[in-house]
């Protein structure tokens, strides 16, 4: 089976302008939304409490909140999810009680009230452990970003790496535009999807960029431009098909992995599927106003391989079927 | 051109076997067990406790599956939790509080791969159940209670050198003494420095009295503090021993923190009361001299005298102390409950060790006829439990110490004041508790996740690239089989973020396939030979593979190392992936390709798709 087999390089560069327009206004959305909403922060990054009890039976939430409310908790949050008997019980962090007596005494007043519920989970973080984690996954990104660029500015060319950069910040910008938006919990876990795709989506960037290389090297004739949308036609197909593998391990995840994978698994998919347009989209024209072109990305080494590269057949691209 | 040498193919066949073998005692599931250990940290593990189980289980009549000795100690596999816990309540009967018997999981996997040191993954507790403490020491208490500690070590100094001072007091955490003039404060200066040399000394006068300020320098600080953290795990880990917890695991995290996870621990409540408790125990002398009515008065409203302090007894009275500590629970070697035979009340019978009955018996020789304050300290409540009057000396390090409400308190005292105390107090800063029965919905959603994701993939691959797609499942199978088997070997801990990983890797490593099945398709969309298609799209993609692992890999490095609980395991796992997906995507696939289509002479087509 084969769906791409496109017999005339597609001219991406010339959509150029269209699509960054289009990554413009979804990241000024995404920013605005940012800016407005904000993230709406798990436990883990603002401190606090969070219970999940589960009943026998659908739970009666108004109750919960009455017995809530009783032991001084007002501003506690009671929600179901996934199903009506599991319930979600958020604490923010109060002044003079630590965290784990809070839960114990939240436990307490719920077994009194029902003395079916059990305890399913519990996750208590302090205010100064939330904002280590905080900071630690700020580091984490800027680690990853750094690394990322330095290997990228090494294996081809400073152009590349910015641009590949800016198109996987743009994508992780989107995703947290996303969080903003639907007020989802953004907490440790998503945090680690977040970094995955960034890891995952520079991929993308690097499989082109490899191509274009390797074109410029071949294609001793051709435009960059004509160097550039060759090689992305080529990797198209490449590109589509793992990024639909992938999604459908993300799916699985989606659909079995409850409670805890569910916002971790929508990151992942918010990534991949941005990560397709933008690695490709964004990254390469960037590239392309980067001046990137023949000599600055073979360079020297054209020299060394030259005799090499004059055996392979020089492709064209509309020989292919 | 297509045909790997006899080593390579060697080398491949070799780490499936390995991989295999590691990563079977996961499908043997586990049984219910228990573990005995020492209960001491400090006891010696004797080979001979095996026998001593054994010996017990045949008298007892009870049918066990399997027995051995590992580094900790003596574990047990039985058919039900029946057995179980009947083989856990006649252990802890006959071999008494020397040894801590807790019920366990164990695998079911053979001897000869447990002698292989084939073990199943290390579960995390959000897979198992549990609780994960993340502990604060209190630095600040520690180094306050070191400054008290030298007040009254300066005083028996300066005592026995015959120096006169005018007092000796605590500020924060420098120490103070007071001399009427600078011969004095010269004498006890050098006394001081002599016998602790690790104190920075400064010289200062205030109106009459010349004063020495003695503070702990960095060193010493740090001492104080390593060793208070020091003492706190360890006073943890034998708390955690009489709770009667399999593989806990208590741990130093950076310079002022403790982690303790306890797997399996259902009742959250008493596990927190337990490690959070910091009671410690005091001794020390009623100020009597200063103990009439107007001064109590004063000292309730908070104006205590010079050098005393004021505590509430049990009954609210006020009863005035001096600062200086006589005891600390630090000299108690055994501790239990006791009924005083005169009256019938609740006691709790202390021994003290050598040093502590030497202090003890010279402070009583000293102070007959006054009152001593035995005073409890948790958080931050100091209480005096009792305040006898001393009749007469008391030798021998054996103190009864009286004033117990109940039995019950007694039994609870006792068993703080023998776990020891804690040398600065804790607090709770982060906690996660997974009930048992979520930890194995945590699995098999784990697990689902990634069998479905799996099958979808394989269905899938083989749909759009026939032969070549089989190969790449196959690869991809060989990879799980793999990262399972390392996952094992390494003990690493597996966390519900961790199996998402595996999930994740998977479908990532998926990429490495489908880029060489596309450059092989390319190639021979290029006029070039099924051989040589072969050899080109394994060439070619190989260097694509590894500059987009490496940058993934990047990412996994970072959250490695600033992740910290789920992150972490989700890192571990991705790390790992990366490494086994490029063996299997890369080496095991072209072995494949190779055994297939590299002997035949001519191959005229590849099944492609």
């Amino acid at each position: 089976m084969e769906l791409f087999s496109l017999k005339k390089d597609i001219p991406f560069m010339s959509y150029g302008r269209l699509t960054t327009a289009i990554s413009l206004i979804t990241f000024i959305l995404a920013i605005f939304f940012l800016a407005v909403r904000g993230l709406n922060f798990g436990v883990d990054f603002t401190g606090g409490t969070m219970m999940e009890v589960s009943y026998p039976q659908a739970a009666d939430l108004a109750k919960i909140r009455h017995t809530v409310d009783s032991i001084g908790l007002k501003d506690a949050t009671v929600q179901t999810f996934g199903s009506s008997r599991d319930v979600l019980i958020r604490l923010p962090v109060r002044a003079g009680f630590t965290g784990s007596q809070l839960s114990e005494q939240m436990l307490a007043s719920l077994k009194e009230m029902d003395s079916s519920v059990q305890m399913s989970r519990v996750e208590f973080v302090g205010p100064q452990v939330g904002e280590e984690l905080y900071e630690n996954g700020a580091l984490a990104l800027l680690l990853v970003i750094s690394g990322i660029m330095l290997y990228l500015a090494m294996r081809f060319e400073w152009r590349f790496a910015v641009a590949a950069i800016i198109a996987n910040m743009h994508d992780v910008i989107i995703i947290l535009g996303f969080f903003a938006f639907f007020q989802w919990e953004f907490n440790l876990t998503v945090l680690a999807a977040v970094l995955a795709v960034l890891g995952y989506s520079v991929n993308e960037s690097v499989v082109v960029f490899d191509r274009v290389r390797e074109n410029f090297r071949k294609m001793r004739k051709a435009s960059v431009v004509t160097v550039i949308d060759n090689a992305i036609t080529r990797t198209m197909s490449r590109t589509i098909i793992t990024h639909f593998s992938t999604q459908l391990m993300v799916l699985s995840m989606l659909l079995f992995g409850g409670e805890v994978l569910h916002n971790f698994s929508l990151a992942l998919t918010i990534g991949i599927l941005f990560g397709i347009y933008s690695s490709v989209l964004v990254a390469c024209p960037i590239a392309m106003w980067l001046g990137v072109n023949r000599a600055n990305l073979i360079g020297d080494v054209e020299k060394k391989e030259g005799a090499k590269d004059e055996k392979v057949t020089e492709p064209d691209p509309s020989e292919f079927a | 051109m297509n045909r790997y040498p006899l080593w390579k193919n060697i080398l491949v066949v070799a780490v499936i076997l390995i991989g295999f073998i590691y990563t079977v005692p996961n499908f043997f599931g586990e049984s219910p067990a228990v573990q005995i250990t020492p209960a001491k940290s400090t006891t010696k593990l004797d080979p001979a406790l095996l026998s001593q189980v054994e010996e017990v289980f045949k008298q007892d009549n009870i049918q066990y599956d399997g027995i051995y000795l590992d580094a900790r100690g003596v574990k047990a596999r039985f058919a039900n939790t029946d057995t179980q816990i009947k083989a856990k309540d006649i252990l802890q009967a006959s071999l008494g509080k020397d040894y801590t018997v807790a019920l366990n999981l164990l695998s079911r996997s053979p001897d000869w791969l447990r002698s292989l040191g084939a073990k199943p993954m290390y579960l995390g507790l959000d897979l198992r159940g549990g609780v994960h403490f993340l502990l604060q020491v209190d630095m600040k208490a520690a180094l306050d209670k070191a400054a008290e500690r030298f007040v009254g070590d300066f005083r028996t100094a300066l005592r026995k050198e015959r120096v006169s001072y005018i007092g000796v007091t605590r500020e924060g955490q420098t120490v103070q003494i007071r001399f009427s003039n600078v011969d004095e404060l010269a004498k006890g200066k050098k006394i001081i420095s002599k016998e602790y040399p690790d104190l920075t000394l400064n010289e200062s006068t205030e109106g009459e009295s010349q004063l020495l300020t003695a503070s702990l320098n960095a060193v010493e600080q740090k001492r104080i503090q390593d060793f208070a953290l020091k003492q706190n795990i360890q006073t943890l880990h034998n708390r955690i021993n009489e709770l009667g917890v399999a593989e806990p695991i208590i741990q130093q995290q950076g310079i002022d923190r403790v982690v303790v996870q306890l797997p399996g621990v259902q009742d959250t409540a008493k596990a927190k009361e337990i490690l959070g408790r910091t009671a410690t125990l005091e001794i020390r002398l009623v100020d009597e001299d200063k103990s009439d009515a107007a001064t109590l008065e004063k000292a309730a409203k908070g104006q205590a005298p010079l050098g005393d302090e004021v505590y509430k007894d049990r009954e609210g009275r006020p009863i005035l102390v001096k600062k200086n500590v006589v005891l600390t629970g630090d000299y108690i070697t055994d501790a239990g409950p006791g009924v005083n035979s005169q009256n019938g009340q609740s006691v709790v019978n202390v021994s003290l060790d050598a040093r502590g009955a030497r202090i003890f018996q010279q402070v009583t020789r000293e102070n007959v006829g006054k009152r001593m304050a035995i005073l409890l300290i948790e958080k931050g409540n100091t209480e005096v439990i009792t305040a006898p009057v001393i009749n007469e000396e008391i030798g021998g390090g054996r103190v009864q110490i009286s004033g117990m409400a109940n039995t019950q308190e007694a039994t609870d005292i006792s068993l703080l004041l023998r776990a020891g105390a804690l040398a600065a107090p804790m607090d709770i800063i982060e906690e996660r508790t997974v009930g048992p029965s979520m930890g194995e919905a945590n699995i098999k959603r784990g697990m689902h996740s990634t069998l479905w994701g799996f099958a979808a993939i394989a269905l899938f691959m083989i749909v759009y690239y026939v032969m070549f797609g089989a190969i790449s499942v196959v690869a991809l199978s060989i990879n799980l089989l793999l990262l399972v088997a390392v996952l094992s070997m390494l003990q690493a801990t597996l966390t519900l973020p961790g199996l998402a990983a595996v999930a994740l890797t998977l479908g990532m490593a998926i990429d490495a396939n489908v880029l060489i099945n596309e450059r092989i398709r390319e190639e021979l969309r290029n006029g070039n030979t099924p051989q040589a298609s072969i050899h080109a799209g394994y060439d070619r993609a190989w260097d694509t593979i590894l500059d987009s692992n490496v940058t993934t890999m990047i990412a996994g490095l970072a959250l490695f190392m600033f992740g910290s609980g789920p992150v972490k395991g989700f890192a571990v796992v991705h790390v790992i992936g990366i490494l086994t997906s490029m063996f299997s995507a890369v080496v095991v696939s072209r072995a494949i390709v190779n055994a297939l289509h590299g002997y035949r002479r001519k191959v005229s087509k590849l099944s492609i798709g």
